[in-house]
């Protein structure tokens, strides 16, 4: 009987070790649903390395004037923009926003860049 | 077996992998480097072929201007100054720290009180003084003469504001939103007209020209002053245009005729 026990006990203890691990006392970042299909990268590769290609792009486009580059601004909000917001960054579970307030990032592109996708005519 | 009290997440995990194999990751990441513009020209390559129209961006071999004929614009006609407003998401307001990248400007004959309109704004000249005086070479003409800033690098001193003979560049006082997706704003830097550089680098004409044409004026001639055969170099090579302040020597990009 006390074997069987032990092994309840050690059952329990499992069961509320699962509990503590997705009530951490840092929320997950929730990201919406948006457009879906596949990204220009591997998702671990864009969340390490998006604004590397970012910044290599920005300045091929405004200084060289190349705008056909893979890793546009533009293109990221076009699939990431929110169905409820049309926007990556209007709120707390936005695209950009979510994962950005869960990695403590101060999130400045959208100072001067619209987090809206552009409205086709 | 206890439970462990700082259960690693999945991320955590990830991390700590990522840590284990530094060397691995930092070559990877490298390797991604070096490869990257690599892969970005062979995509730019396939895609100017795919559609006929090549796109290698902003060429030395053509440099944009206009030609403004102030004898076909009218007083009082402020479309270009509306439809450029429309096209950058400016508020269109005329106080002195509201944004305006055109505005039209009424010049008098003192002698004779002959006046005449105009239109005023960047002149996108091949010597800019706003670029010879930027601290942080933000302020930059690009390889086809549009003269831009990147407000990237823009630290907000306005150096260029007072260089500037035409008092062509703004000052962004106030926190901007809803920007259009091709034309970033924000608080704090400097800017003007781009020439409508988004447009122009899809093969359109910038927002004053199809305006001014749209409203039948057709006082605005958009086009490359390098290639002879443009129709801006015939008109120019045929008619006596000025540019404005030419004793400063700026080869203006910017030219006007009638004054």
């Amino acid at each position: 009987m006390a074997p069987l026990v032990f092994l309840l006990g050690l059952l329990m203890a499992g069961v509320v070790h699962a509990g503590e691990a997705t009530t951490s006392r840092v929320s997950q970042p929730v990201i919406e649903a948006a457009r879906g299909g596949a990204c220009v990268a591997d998702p671990a590769f864009m969340r390490r390395n998006h604004m590397t290609l970012l910044k290599h792009q920005r300045d091929d486009t405004l200084r060289g004037g190349m705008r056909t580059g893979a890793y546009s601004l533009k293109t990221c909000i076009d699939c990431h923009a929110s169905k409820t917001t049309n926007s990556v960054a209007a709120s707390d579970t936005n695209f950009c926003q979510s994962c950005h307030t869960y990695a403590a990032v101060k999130l400045d592109c959208f100072e001067c860049h619209s987090n809206k996708p552009q409205v086709k005519p | 077996m206890t439970p462990d009290p700082s259960p690693p997440s999945k991320d955590a995990g990830d991390t700590k992998s990522g840590r284990r194999g530094f060397m691995a990751f930092a070559a990877a990441g490298i390797a991604g480097i070096l490869i990257a513009p690599g892969v970005r020209l062979i995509e730019v390559a396939q895609a100017a072929s795919a559609t006929g129209t090549l796109s290698p961006g902003a060429s030395s071999k053509v440099r944009w201007g206009m030609l403004i004929d102030s004898t076909k614009c009218v007083s009082g006609c402020n479309d270009c100054v509306t439809a450029c407003n429309t096209e950058n998401g400016l508020s269109g307001g005329t106080k002195t720290t509201d944004s305006q990248w055109i505005r039209k400007i009424e010049i008098k004959e003192v002698r004779t009180g002959k006046t005449q309109s105009l239109p005023m704004m960047c002149q996108h000249c091949a010597e800019p003084p706003c670029v010879d005086v930027c601290p942080t070479g933000a302020s930059f003409k690009r390889a086809d003469g549009i003269v831009l800033v990147d407000k990237h690098t823009c630290i907000g001193c306005r150096y260029c504001m007072m260089a500037c003979p035409y008092k062509a560049r703004s000052f962004v006082h106030s926190p901007q939103t809803d920007q259009k997706p091709d034309v970033p704003r924000g608080m704090g830097t400097v800017e003007a007209c781009t020439m409508c550089v988004h447009k122009v680098d899809k093969g359109e004409m910038p927002a004053c020209v199809t305006a001014c044409s749209k409203a039948g004026h057709e006082a605005i001639l958009f086009g490359d002053l390098n290639n002879p055969d443009s129709e801006i170099s015939k008109r120019i090579a045929s008619y006596p245009s000025r540019q404005i302040r030419e004793n400063l020597n700026l080869d203006t990009g910017v030219r006007y005729l009638g004054i």
